[in-house]
Parts: C-alpha cells; structure tokens; sequence
C-alpha cells in the first residue's frame, strides 16, 4: 500500500517536473537528449561532490584548528597544497 | 488587498448577481469612490456620472507567485533553446523542414520568417497547437459535439479519425445568453425568413440591398438600447475598424485602452488620428493623457486637438474586467471629449435587463457618444451596430465605409437578431429573456465563486462572464486542453501572442444555456485537472487593478 503511495507520488513529480521544463510537449528523441544532458549533469555534479567534499571539509576543519593556533605559516601551506 | 471587516460589509449588504435585484449597494474596494451612496437611497441616475458607483465594483487581480514567474520563464528556456536546435536542424536539412521558408530566389530580400513570432510559432505553438482550432460539427450551445483528430506528425499536420467526440460541456462559446439553438422561436422565425427573402440581398445597403427587415432591426436596436438612431453592420469587426476613420481624422486624438481589441486599434490605426494609450482601465492615467491633450494641445503647432476621442471596451475578453464607465464618462464630460464604448462582449450579458454596461452602473446611455457594440456574441448572429444621436447615425450612413461599400446583412440572420432581442426585451410576451440574463448572472456568480475557493487564479469582475483562469506555464497550456478534452469539457486556452509571454490563461465563458448540473460536473473536472497539473496558484491576495505593475512603456506616441 505505502509503496504503491509513493510510486504514485514519485510519478506525480515526475509529471510536475515535466511541465515545469517543458518536456512534456517534448518529441522522443527530444526527451533523450533533455534526459541524457539532465543525468549527465546530476551525475558529474554528484560525482564532483563525492570527489570534493571530504577534502573540503578536512580542510576547513584544519583551517579552523590553525585559526585557533594562530599559526599563519602553515595556513598558507594548507590553501596552496589545497 | 482584502480586509476582513470589508468583506464582511460585503456580504452583510448582500450584493445580488447582476443587480437583478435593486438593494445592492454595498460598499466598494476601491479608493476611487468620493462618496458613497448611503443604503437603499434611491439616487438620481444624473448624479451617478460624479465618479460614483451604485453597485460593487469587485475587480481584482493577484499577482503572479514570483516562483510562478521564474518556473514559467525556466520552461520557456528550455523550448526556446530545443527551438534554436531544431531551426539549426532544419537549415542543415537533419530535419524535415515543414514550415514556411524564404523562397530560393528571395534570398537576398528582407526575411519573412525570421521574427520572434515565426520563431515561436514554429517551435513553441507547434507543440500545443492540438489545442486550438478544433473543428465542430454540431450547434455549440451548453453541449457541442467534436470531430476527433490525430496527428502522426507532432502537431503539423492533422487527420479525422471519423469518429465523433459527443456532449462535450461547450466553456468556449461567447453564447452568452444561449441564443446559439438550432430549436426555438429564433430558428423558427429565421427558417421563415429564409424562405420567403432568401439568403442574400448581394447588394450594398446604399444601392438595393436595404430591406424592410433591416430598418426594423435598426429601429428596435435603437430602442433597445436607449439611444435615438442605431445602424446595424455585416460584421462586428468592421464596424469598428471602418468607423473609427469616418468619425476621426488627422488633428484628433485618439485615446485607447492598451487592452483594446484588434479591431479598434486596427481602426483607430487607419483613421490617421494621433493615438494614445492608457493603462489598463486605469482612471488616473487617462485623466493625465486628458490634461495633457489639452494642455499641450497638438505636437509642435500647438493647436487644440479638434477632437478628443475615447475607445473603450465594455468587459475586456481577455482579462475579464469591466470598463469604469462611471469614471469613464465623468471624465470625458469634464474634459469634454467623446466617447466610443465597444460593448462586444458586454451586450445582452451585463445588467439588470441585459443592455450591457450602461444598464449595468444604471447609467444614461445618452452620455456615450458612440455605442457599438456585435451581435455575434449575445444574440448567436452575426454582425455589428453603432448606436447614438440620430445626426451621429445619418453621417455614418453616408459616409462609413463599411455602410458604403458592404453588402447587407442576410435577413435570415437579421430576424435571429430580431427576435433573440425581442425575447430579452420581453416583447415576445414570455419572460425568457429576462429569466436568461438572471441565470447568467447566477453562474457567472457562481462559477466564479467555487473556482475561487478551490484556489485558482481569477482574473476579472466578479460579474464578468468571461472567466480566464491561469495556467501561466507553456506545458501546461497544453496538458490543460488535451487534460479538459478527455474528460469532454471543451475550453479555450489563450497564450502568446493574445496575452503577455508568462500570463497564459485558459478562458471560460459562462452562458445561461449552462445548468447547474453541467457546471458542476465542469468545476469537478477543473478542479481534478487543477489537482494533476497543479495550477491552483492562489495565495489569495487580491491586488486591486491600479496598484497592478505595469510597464512603464505603454505611452507610445505615434506622431507622423
Ligand atoms: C471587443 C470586440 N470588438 C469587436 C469584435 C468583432 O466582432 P465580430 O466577431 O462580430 O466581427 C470582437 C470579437 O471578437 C470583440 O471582442
């Protein structure tokens, strides 16, 4: 019963999503393009996270450690290794 | 804005729909009233033209949501860029290209097809086009019958299935009292007509086309509307664009509602008048462009305009609001100017007796210099009229070009007219007519009221039976039509070029042949597809039409 609830409301996105961007009044061929390059980008943005955002965080971590050291040299390091 | 305690007021007063009942004068929105009438005060109608109304005026207009707004120019993003990918397909013949295109040896002229318009009928229209022009094969009263069609080609070409779509609910038709019957008094007598005159006279009403017929129908237009001499016209859309020029010329001033329809500004174009435009229904601006015109008078000679007139509509078809004649005429006495309303639309659905807009505020009719109005929308005919003084009338008779030069009115179609404007007058001896424009008042009332409530956005009076309800975004105008005719609901959607970019809106004209049972199973069906598509926009802040934003552009002169 839930999954079927929620089958329902992810196809109710889907078509909310389809009529904000106009995919709706979209040919096939036209969907796949729209589709392909929409998935693309989630992914490589996705990915881009995955990829950077321990880093990042590690580093404003540190960052925030030698900001309370007050350790300037290092600080310089640490952005230019980055 | 809507105040709680005003609302209340409201409906304290109990405003009855259409003023069909005489103690309606609550109280009103709007900051342009100087005085208010106190209750059941039976005011003279002469001193109703001070810039007073009689009756509530409610119109109102929400703003669009701004993630409304964003959402809807994302969606035209995206078909503008597909556009772009498909123009590019085509001109490197990836694609077959079905449109129209410069001819091989007009390459080097100036291009046809290259402005926004071509570019969006192409790539944007094409896609929902399924939607417009749907041919019909029965009588489009309250239920009309539709030829199905598919379309293998996305929307270029189309083929009939052969089937028949049947009793869809018509929420398209300006049938606005339902005279539009293939049963009935009207159609008995116009069969009658028919036989013993014929279909056509083939000649001009200046040469031998005048009949007998046309003469009574001027003399009871006339009466009708309360006017001295009326003259009745073939077609609705020349009577303004043909008149306008016989009325003015070069050294007038011609000042237009920038909502206007195409046939006034068409004629107001061809008169060779100075024209000037203002706000939407919007007092202040036109008092301005007034003081201005007499003030300044003309560019660079500074000689007094010779005439001053004012175009107006009766209840606009698009944003369903209705003209503040009112203010209009207190105006245009104080500026002493002339006054032309289009009542089109207005007509047989407003007021008490169905006279349109004058009888609507109980004004005198004698104070709009030129009252034209169609026959095509209230009276299920065809043709157009100017009503007015009978010096206005006999100078038209000889000097409009669509009185000269077309030819007259078929007398089948002149005694639908007859007689659907017997019927509303009670001179038939029923009270049909009557009991028509009370039961349009009550759906307009009522339709309005429950589409409200579900949420959508409504444009317009409160009175007005032309309902446009927003759709804003380019898919949904599509899905909103295919969505309405599956379900056997016709109606009409509006987009670009009829309406600005982003305010797409599907457009419902009420009619008294509608029962409550149709419009019942109509607002169910609006509400599911509301529901699917979300469309019910609505926060419910009502913004009053002069605090709308506009753009500061409208004050286009056109100076030769
Ligand atoms: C305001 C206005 N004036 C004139 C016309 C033209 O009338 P007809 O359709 O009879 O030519 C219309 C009709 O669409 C209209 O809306």
């Amino acid at each position: 019963m839930d999954i079927k609830n929620m089958k329902n409301y992810l196809y109710w996105l889907f078509c909310q999503f389809e009529l904000i961007t106009c995919s709706y009044l979209m040919e096939p061929w036209e969907k796949v393009l729209f589709y392909t390059f929409n998935i693309t980008m989630l992914f490589m943005v996705l990915y881009t996270a995955y990829i950077y955002v321990p880093i990042h965080i590690s580093t404003a971590f540190q960052f925030s450690r030698i900001l309370c050291s007050k350790h300037e040299t290092t600080y310089l390091v640490v952005i230019w290794t980055f | 804005m809507e105040r709680p305690g005003r609302a209340a007021a409201v409906a304290g007063a109990q405003p009855r729909a259409n003023g069909c009942s005489g103690a309606g004068h609550g109280t009103l929105r709007n900051g342009y009233v100087r005085r208010f009438p106190a209750p059941d005060t039976q005011v003279d109608h002469i001193v109703h033209n001070g810039g007073l109304y009689k009756r509530p005026f409610n119109e109102a207009f929400e703003e669009t949501p701004m993630l409304v707004a964003v959402l809807t120019y994302v969606g035209y993003g995206v078909l503008t860029l597909f556009g772009y990918l498909r123009d590019f397909m085509r001109q490197w013949k990836i694609e077959k290209c079905q449109n129209a295109t410069e001819r091989e040896e007009q390459k080097d002229f100036v291009p046809l097809y290259q402005d926004f318009e071509n570019f969006y009928t192409r790539n944007l229209y094409m896609r929902i086009r399924d939607s417009w022009n749907r041919p019909i094969c029965s009588v489009p009263g309250a239920k009309v019958d539709m030829m199905e069609r598919v379309s293998h080609d996305y929307n270029w070409t189309f083929t009939y299935t052969g089937r028949v779509i049947k009793d869809i609910i018509n929420m398209g038709s300006y049938n606005y009292l339902g005279f539009a019957q293939n049963t009935g008094t009207c159609q008995e007598a116009a069969a009658k007509v028919l036989s013993q005159y014929g279909a056509g006279v083939c000649s001009s009403r200046q040469e031998m086309g005048n009949l007998d017929k046309h003469e009574e129908l001027e003399k009871l237009v006339a009466r009708f509307l309360g006017v001295e001499s009326a003259m009745a016209y073939g077609m609705g859309f020349a009577t303004n664009s043909m008149n306008i020029p016989a009325l003015v010329g070069k050294g007038c001033l011609i000042l237009s509602d920038e909502l206007n329809h195409a046939s006034l500004v068409l004629g107001a174009r061809l008169s060779g008048a100075t024209i000037r435009i203002f706000k939407h229904n919007n007092m202040q601006s036109l008092e301005k462009l007034l003081k201005d015109a007499i003030v300044h008078g003309q560019p660079r000679t500074r000689r007094p305009w010779k005439k001053i007139l004012i175009l107006v509509e009766g209840i606009y078809s698009m944003e369903g609001s209705i003209v503040r004649l009112p203010e209009v005429i207190a105006l245009k006495k104080k500026y002493k100017s002339y006054l032309y309303l289009d009542e089109a639309h207005s007509i047989g659905a407003l007021g008490p007796s169905g006279r349109g807009v004058v009888d609507y505020f109980g004004l005198n009719p004698e104070d709009v210099d030129i009252m034209m109005g169609t026959f095509t929308k209230s009276f299920g005919a065809a043709g157009g009229y100017i009503g007015g003084k009978k010096e206005l009338i006999d100078y038209l008779r000889t000097y409009s070009h669509s009185a000269v030069y077309a030819t007259s009115m078929s007398p089948p179609v002149v005694e639908q007219i007859i007689t659907s404007v017997k019927c509303i007058m009670g001179e038939d001896g029923t009270i049909v007519g009557k009991a028509r424009v009370q039961q349009l008042a009550e759906n307009t009332r009522y339709f309005r009221r429950r589409l409200k409530e579900m949420g959508f956005i409504i444009y317009g009076n409160e009175d007005s039976p032309v309902v446009p309800l927003m759709l804003y975004m380019p898919a949904k105008i599509g899905a909103f039509g295919r969505e309405m005719l599956k379900r056997n609901i016709g109606v009409v959607v509006v987009g670009f070029p009829a309406t600005p970019i982003i305010e797409s809106r599907a457009r419902f004209c009420l009619s008294a042949a509608h029962t409550k049972e149709m419009l019942d199973r109509a607002l169910k069906e609006i509400d599911e597809v509301g529901d699917l598509l979300q469309l019910k926009y609505s926060r419910h802040r009502l913004v009053p039409l002069l605090d709308r934003p506009f753009d500061e552009t409208t004050y286009e002169e056109t100076e030769d």
